[in-house]
């Protein structure tokens, strides 16, 4: 029978190619969606993480209630000695950054100001043998001419800035902030490289230096703006919530990715907005198949007549439509998973570029907008797809199977 | 003495139409015999197809009762119905009803995937009916590359094919030539004689009633006349 209901799905192209192209499309757009909204999500919520949130972060009290005015009177005193304390008690990979504003200052020859703009500071380990933050911020890559500092007193500047400045490598440059204490910063740095993130934040006015030169620079000596700590298999909501949990300290603040930044919500309103999508593509799809399970019924009308009259019974008849119908829902969500697939691979490998668009957004995240292909990709529109289909047939034969059979017989006019 | 296939007894059957209600079938009594190749004849609205529709378990009874091959239509389930009709029971029909996607060997072959043979006892028995049709050098042929004649004679191949022991023809010969007509006529004789099926016609046909052993004529849903037909002289 089997080979029968395929016989007649190959050989009928309305019963089958219809139905099968409506699945694939609707399979296809559902898989794609997903990874891209992934992609969006995962990319933005890893920017975020790298750059300024981590998987949990530990700043003081103080410094917590104003973080974004970035108060470095208030940061984290004694390091290292917290530092030694928290990886014995939470063994994953923290590391301490410095934030800082300030007045970049390029001099000409005569020592005059030439150039002059304001920037923004982030301070890393990028000195220390075993350091983390250049593998995790990609900082290699992200270098568009010269090279990372690799001596004291080296910087690199955004690529947008040195070209805003008509700064040249090699040159020197004053950075002009206030230390931790209140009192003027002035420190001379060399520039000896230029980035870009292809993040619109950090390709903006921004400026790159090791710790240990924005330490002595703000007379922030063992010290740091906050610590940042890293999971080793990404973030984990109830990983980061278990340690948070765990964390008891008079002085500190601990906060996972999702408390900060509207992370959490964004996470939350990105897995309701995904459920909302499969349930709208379900119930439109059943709509469709559904319809078309009518049409299909009314053109088979003498063939399901015939088959009453042959001997088939109801439940049979209904069986073998269901069976149908698991057959194309199959056929269709596989071509429109495989299509989805690699439409969404096309987007994770070259993505698309919207740097144009988030000229003047202040939001953390790629100019370059990737899919990301996860496990769930290969069966998030490829169960709906059956389902719909199934759906679909199964109320378009509840006609069929409610009938009496002489009713039946008559009104398909056999 | 024959056997007695279907014994039908003060058989009516009432439709609610509107507010009312319409009488097709009024009190009919009837026997049919194992081999019989009788008709039901009358003209249109008198409850041949009504009639046809009760003995095939397609249709129950308001009232009365109909016995066929010693199941009782009004008592038996919707299943047991359908494994009558499966087994026991096949039907011809004005329009062929063929299932267009299908080729001839397919659509003679369907009735016995219902009965669950093997591939090869398949394959023997549409050889088989396609044989008595005449149709052996069609069997690719899909029913649009068909003539009209040729999609009755597959439809009478598909009625016959699981060899049952009552054939149902709902007016075999109403679309098609008198030649065609004559030739499936005679083919449907020939499978009568030749596997003893019962064959039971509804029609008002001439040449149909021409071949006829037995005549049952209804008028508004009564039995007016039920006569045996002499034999008919050799064919030219």
């Amino acid at each position: 029978m089997i080979k029968f209901i395929l016989k007649g799905l190959i050989y009928d192209r309305q019963r089958s190619w219809f139905p099968i192209i409506v699945i694939a499309l609707g399979v296809m757009l559902t898989t794609l969606l997903y990874c891209y909204m992934q992609g969006v999500s995962s990319d933005m919520v890893d920017i975020n993480a790298k750059i300024d949130t981590g998987h949990v972060k530990i700043m003081t009290h103080e410094y917590a209630k104003i973080a974004s005015q970035v108060p470095n009177d208030l940061a984290i005193w004694d390091l290292s000695k917290f530092l030694n304390k928290i990886k014995k008690e939470y063994p994953i990979d923290w590391v301490a950054r410095i934030k800082f504003g300030g007045l970049l200052d390029i001099p000409d020859d005569k020592r005059e100001t030439k150039a002059q703009s304001t920037v923004f500071g982030m301070a890393f380990d990028l000195l220390s043998k075993n350091t983390t933050e250049i593998d995790r911020l990609k900082l290699k890559l992200a270098i568009v001419r010269g090279r990372l500092p690799q001596n004291p007193g080296e910087i690199v500047i955004s690529e947008k800035l040195a070209n805003s400045l008509q700064i040249k490598l090699g040159e020197a440059a004053t950075l002009i902030s206030s230390t931790s204490t209140g009192n003027m910063a002035v420190h001379n740095f060399l520039i000896v490289g230029t980035t870009h993130f292809g993040i619109s934040n950090l390709d903006r006015n921004i400026i790159i230096a090791d710790i240990s030169d924005i330490q002595y620079a703000l007379d922030m000596e063992d010290a740091a703006s906050e610590l940042l700590g890293f999971l080793p298999t990404g973030f984990n909501k109830a990983k980061a919530l278990k340690i948070k949990s765990n964390f008891n300290s008079p002085q500190m603040t601990m906060l996972t990715l999702a408390d900060q930044n509207g992370l959490g919500e964004y996470l939350d309103l990105i897995g309701i907005k995904l459920s909302i999508i499969i349930s709208v593509f379900v119930l439109a799809m059943s709509i469709v198949l559904w319809n078309t399970g009518l049409m299909s019924g009314i053109r088979r009308y003498g063939e399901i007549g015939l088959r009453l009259a042959i001997g088939e019974s109801k439940e049979e008849l209904y069986l073998s439509m269901i069976l149908e119908a698991i057959l194309v829902g199959i056929i269709g969500s596989l071509i429109g998973t495989v299509l989805g697939l690699l439409a969404a691979y096309y987007l994770q490998e070259v993505g698309i570029d919207t740097s144009e668009l988030l000229k003047g957004s202040k939001m953390l995240m790629s100019t370059t907008i990737r899919a990301k292909i996860t496990t769930t990709s290969y069966f998030i529109g490829f169960v709906p797809g059956i389902l719909s289909m199934l759906f679909g047939t199964m109320i378009a034969g509840v006609g069929i199977f409610k009938r009496e059979t002489a009713s039946l017989f008559y009104e398909l006019d056999v | 003495m024959q056997d007695t296939l279907i014994n039908i007894h003060n058989l009516s059957k009432h439709y609610s139409i509107g507010g009312g209600q319409f009488s097709a079938l009024k009190n009919v009594d009837l026997k049919i015999n194992a081999g019989d190749f009788m008709g039901l004849v009358g003209p249109s609205g008198s409850g041949k197809t009504t009639l046809l529709n009760v003995i095939g378990a397609l249709d129950s009874p308001s009232e009365g009762s109909v016995e066929v091959l010693k199941l009782k239509i009004e008592n038996i389930s919707a299943k047991q119905a359908a494994k009558l009709r499966k087994e026991k029971l096949g039907f011809i029909f004005q329009t062929y009803n063929l299932l267009p996607v299908y080729n001839v060997y397919e659509n003679i072959e369907f009735p016995l995937l219902l009965l669950q043979l093997s591939s090869t006892q398949r394959k023997d028995l549409v050889m088989q009916a396609l044989e008595w049709v005449g149709l052996l050098d069609k069997v690719k042929s899909k029913p649009a590359q068909l003539s009209g004649g040729e999609c009755q004679r597959v439809a009478i191949a598909r009625a016959m094919v699981k060899k049952p022991q009552v054939v149902l023809a709902d007016e075999p010969t109403a679309n098609l030539d008198a030649r065609n007509s004559h030739n499936i006529l005679q083919t449907m004789e020939k499978l009568n004689q030749l596997l003893g099926t019962t064959f039971i016609f509804a029609t008002h046909d001439a040449k149909v009633i021409g071949y006829l052993k037995r005549k049952v004529t209804l008028i508004d849903g009564r039995v007016e006349e039920d006569i045996t037909l002499p034999p008919r002289g050799p064919q030219c």
